[in-house]
C-alpha cells in the first residue's frame, strides 16, 4: 500500500476515498463570497485541519455535489468549493 | 449582593440558540406546547417564534426560538436575526436574559464551537444536550459534569420528543433564574464580549472543542449506520432520483386528492353562507359587499387552505426526517443548470397548488438572489386556480378526440402542454435572470446531511398549525383589503335605469375593461374578455364567473361551465381562445401573489418588476399564438 505522496484538493477525490485535511486554501476557487469567507464557512462546518474525511456519495450529473463524512457528521458541498480543502489521502489512492 | 433586586416588570426571557438539525424547535415545542405565537421580525421576513411557559418553581418564562445557525457570523437573513437578537442589536427586541444552547448530542464536535462563541457574551447560558437517546443508542458516553466544568456552564441532557424529556432543562432554568435574581442579571448590552471571529479564532475554538471533548467524552458515538445505508440508496444517482420523483409525484397527487373533500366542504359552506346572507339581509350595497366582495373574494383564497395544509404536511415530514437536505443534494446540479438552488424545487412544486404558499416556502433558500429568482418564476408554475379557466376553454374549443392511435386524449394533451409551457418558460426566465439582473456566482452549497430521524407527531402538528394560521392571517388582512377594492371597482357606479347590458359593464372595472380593449385587440381579445380580466385580478378563476355574468347566464358550478362553454364556442374564434390560454400561462392574474411577494421580499420593486415582466410575457405569448393561429387556421 502506498500512502498519499502529496497534498491534493478534496474536490478531486473519487467516491470511497479517505483522507485527512491538511490545509485550507481558497485562492483557486471562484466564489461570490468575500475573501476569507469560504475558509471560515468551511471551518464552521468542521472542515478544518486534522479532520478525517471520507467521500460517501456523489451527485448527478458529473459526480457533483459530493457528500463528505467529516469525523462524525456528513456535509454536502460542490466539488468547486471542495477544491479549497487540501487533503492527504489515507487509502493510498492515486493523487 | 444588592445589585438589582428590584422586581422585574416582565417575566425573564430566554433565547433558544443552536445549529440547524439540533432539535431546537422540538425543545421549544416541548416547553411551550401550543402557547406560542409566530409573527415576523419587523422589516424582515424571518419568522419570529415566541412562547410562554411556567417553570417547575412557578416562574413565568418567555422563550424565543431563534433561527438555527452554525455561527454568530450571519450568512443569511435568518442568521442575522439570531445574531442581532443575541447581541441585543435588534431594533424593538429585548436582549434575552439568558441563552439555552441546544446541541445535538451525537454531533458535539460541530455543535460546541458555537457554544464557546456564545459564552463570550457573558450572559447566563445553559447547554442542553439534546437527542441523548440517539447518542446513547450510538454507544456514546459523555461525562456531563466534566463537560460542564470544562465549558464553565451548566449542562443538562434532554430528549425533547419524549414526555418529561426536558425536565432537567426546566429545573436548570429555575436554578439559573434564582442565581441571576440574587446576583443580578448581566448588563443589558453585553455585545462588547463578541467580535466577528477570524479564521484563526475559529481554529482556536475548534482546538478548544477537541480538547474538551477528549476529556468529557470517553466513548464517541458510533456513526449512524442506518443513515449511511439509506443514503447509499437515497443519494444514488439512479435509485435516489427515482425515489425522489416518486415522492414528489405522491406529494403532488396528495395535494389534489386529499384536499378535494375539504375544499368541497368549504365551497358548499361558503355557498350556504352566501345564500343565508341573501335571505337575512336586504338587497343593497352592503349585502353585495359581504356576499360578492368579502365572502366570494376571500373565500376564493381560503378554499386553498386544505391544499396548503397537505403541502406543508409533506414539507414538514421531509424536513423533520432529514430527507429535504437529500432532495436538495440530488437536484443541486440539475437546478444549477438554470442557476437555481437545489432547494428551489419545493417552492416551485408548491406553486402548482398555489403560488402563495410556494413563495412562502422559498424561505428555506438562504441566499437572497437565489430566493428572488425562485420567487419570480413561481407564478409560472400552473396553479390550481388556472384550472377552471383552462378546463372551460378546453371544453369549449378542443374537440374531445384521441390522438396517437388512441393513446392520448386531445384535451389532456392540451392541458399537459399548458403545464409544460409554464415549466419550460419558468426555467428559461430563471436562466436569463441569473445571467442578467441577478448575476453573481452561485452561493456555495455547504449543507449538513443530518442523520435520518422519525418525525414526531407533535412537531408536525404544531408546524402545520403555524402555517395554517399564517396563511389565514394573510387572507384576513392583505387579501381581504384587495378583495374589497376589487369588489368596489366591479360594483360602482351601478347600472343606470333601463340598462340593457350586465351591470358590471357600467362599473369602474367595466370602464377599465373597455379602455383596455384596444390594447388587447391585437391579441384577439374582445371587450368581454378584457372586462373579465379586471376582476380576474382578484383571483384567476373569478374570470369564469364574470364571463358567466357578461354572457348573462344563470346557474353556477358545472351547469354554468357547460352553458358558458357553449356560449363561448358560438361567440369566440379559435385563435382568440388559444390566445387567452397562452395569456393565462403567463399573466400575473393574481393580486394575492403580488401581495405575498411584496411581503416576502419586503420590497415594492420586485412585485412591480414581476407584474411588468409577466404581463409582457403574457402579451407576447398571446400575440404570437393569435397571429400564428390565424395564419394556420384563417380568421
Amino acid at each position: 500500500m502506498v500512502t498519499g505522496t502529496g497534498r491534493c484538493p478534496l474536490g478531486g477525490l473519487p467516491k470511497g476515498a479517505k483522507a485527512e485535511i491538511v490545509g485550507l486554501d481558497e485562492s483557486s476557487v471562484i466564489t461570490s463570497l468575500h475573501p476569507g469567507e469560504l475558509e471560515r464557512r468551511l471551518i464552521e462546518m468542521g472542515l478544518v485541519e486534522g479532520a478525517q474525511i471520507e467521500i460517501l456519495h456523489e451527485g448527478f450529473p458529473r459526480r457533483d455535489p459530493i457528500a463528505v463524512r467529516v469525523n462524525d457528521h456528513t456535509v454536502a458541498l460542490r466539488r468547486a468549493e471542495a477544491n479549497a480543502v487540501m487533503v492527504l489521502r489515507l487509502d493510498g489512492g492515486a493523487v | 449582593m444588592t445589585k438589582s433586586k428590584l422586581p422585574r416588570a416582565l417575566p425573564p426571557r430566554l433565547a433558544l440558540v443552536g445549529n440547524p438539525n439540533s432539535g431546537k424547535t422540538a425543545v421549544f415545542n416541548a416547553m411551550t406546547g401550543s402557547r406560542q405565537k409566530v409573527a415576523n421580525y419587523a422589516g424582515v421576513t424571518v419568522e419570529r417564534k415566541e412562547g410562554l411557559f411556567v417553570s417547575p418553581a412557578g416562574t413565568r418564562v418567555r422563550v424565543v426560538d431563534l433561527p438555527g445557525t452554525y455561527s454568530l457570523r450571519a450568512r443569511s437573513p435568518d442568521e442575522e436575526v439570531t445574531r442581532d437578537v443575541v447581541l441585543g442589536r435588534m431594533e424593538g427586541e429585548e436582549t434575552p436574559d439568558a441563552i439555552v444552547f441546544v446541541a445535538d448530542a451525537t454531533n458535539l464536535r460541530l455543535n460546541l464551537r458555537l457554544a464557546l462563541e456564545l459564552k463570550r457574551l457573558g450572559r447566563p447560558i445553559i447547554l442542553a444536550l439534546n437527542m441523548m437517546d440517539a447518542a446513547a443508542k450510538q454507544g456514546m458516553a459523555v461525562d456531563t459534569a466534566e463537560l460542564s466544568a470544562e465549558l464553565g456552564m451548566p449542562v443538562v441532557s434532554t430528549i425533547a420528543i419524549e414526555r418529561g424529556g426536558i425536565q432537567s432543562l426546566l429545573d436548570q432554568i429555575d436554578r439559573t433564574i434564582q442565581v441571576a435574581e440574587v446576583e443580578g442579571w448581566s448588563p443589558v448590552r453585553a455585545e462588547c464580549g463578541w467580535s466577528e471571529p477570524s479564521s484563526r479564532d475559529l481554529r482556536d475554538y475548534h482546538h478548544e472543542v477537541e480538547r474538551i471533548l477528549s476529556r468529557a467524552v470517553s466513548t464517541p458515538a458510533r456513526p449512524h449506520l442506518a443513515t449511511r445505508r439509506l443514503d447509499g440508496i437515497l443519494l444514488h444517482p439512479a435509485t435516489g432520483l427515482l425515489i425522489l420523483l416518486t415522492v414528489l409525484f405522491l406529494m403532488f397527487q396528495a395535494v389534489f386528492s386529499w384536499a378535494r373533500l375539504p375544499m368541497e366542504l368549504i365551497n358548499s359552506g361558503l355557498t350556504e353562507l352566501t345564500a343565508w346572507i341573501g335571505t337575512a339581509m336586504d338587497d343593497g350595497p352592503l349585502r353585495s359587499l359581504i356576499a360578492d366582495g368579502i365572502i366570494a373574494g376571500v373565500g376564493s383564497v381560503v378554499i386553498f387552505l386544505p391544499q396548503i395544509l397537505v403541502l406543508f404536511f409533506f414539507i414538514q415530514l421531509l424536513e423533520d426526517t432529514g430527507y429535504m437536505a437529500r432532495a436538495a443534494f440530488l437536484l443541486d446540479k440539475m437546478m444549477g443548470g438554470v442557476g437555481l438552488h437545489g432547494r428551489a424545487f419545493i417552492p416551485l412544486l408548491s406553486s402548482f397548488a398555489c403560488a402563495v404558499p410556494g413563495i412562502m416556502a422559498a424561505r428555506t433558500i438562504e441566499n437572497r438572489t437565489d430566493r428572488i429568482a425562485t420567487i419570480m418564476i413561481a407564478p409560472l408554475m400552473t396553479c390550481s386556480a388556472r384550472l377552471p379557466v383552462y378546463t372551460l376553454i378546453i371544453a369549449a374549443f378542443v374537440p374531445d378526440t384521441t390522438v396517437w392511435g388512441g393513446w392520448a386524449g386531445l384535451p389532456g394533451l392540451v392541458m399537459f402542454g399548458l403545464y409544460a409551457a409554464g415549466i419550460i418558460s419558468g426555467l428559461l426566465v430563471a436562466f436569463v435572470m441569473k445571467r442578467t439582473v441577478l448575476k453573481g456566482a452561485r452561493e456555495p452549497l455547504l449543507m449538513q446531511l443530518p442523520a435520518y430521524r422519525l418525525p414526531h407527531p407533535r412537531n408536525v402538528a404544531l408546524g402545520l398549525y403555524d402555517r395554517g394560521k399564517a396563511f389565514l392571517m394573510r387572507a384576513g388582512t392583505t387579501i381581504f383589503a384587495l378583495m374589497v377594492v376589487m369588489w368596489f371597482l366591479g360594483s360602482f357606479p351601478g347600472a343606470p335605469e333601463g340598462a340593457t347590458e350586465p351591470a358590471i359593464r357600467y362599473s369602474v372595472a367595466g370602464a377599465i375593461g373597455h379602455a383596455l380593449e384596444p390594447l388587447l385587440a391585437p391579441i384577439g381579445f374582445n371587450w368581454q374578455i378584457a372586462l373579465a380580466l379586471v376582476p380576474g385580478m382578484a383571483a384567476r378563476e373569478v374570470a369564469v364567473g364574470v364571463l358567466g355574468t357578461i354572457y348573462a347566464l344563470s346557474g353556477s358550478g358545472d351547469a354554468l361551465r357547460t352553458s358558458l362553454a357553449t356560449a363561448l364556442t358560438q361567440s369566440w374564434s379559435l385563435p382568440t381562445a388559444l390566445s387567452l390560454l397562452a395569456w393565462y400561462v403567463f399573466a400575473p392574474q393574481c393580486l394575492a401573489t403580488l401581495g405575498v411577494v411584496r411581503r416576502e421580499l419586503n420590497s415594492r420593486m420586485w412585485p412591480a418588476i414581476m407584474f411588468v415582466f409577466l404581463t409582457s410575457l403574457a402579451y407576447g405569448a398571446a400575440f404570437i399564438t393569435y397571429r400564428a393561429a390565424i395564419a394556420v387556421l384563417g380568421s
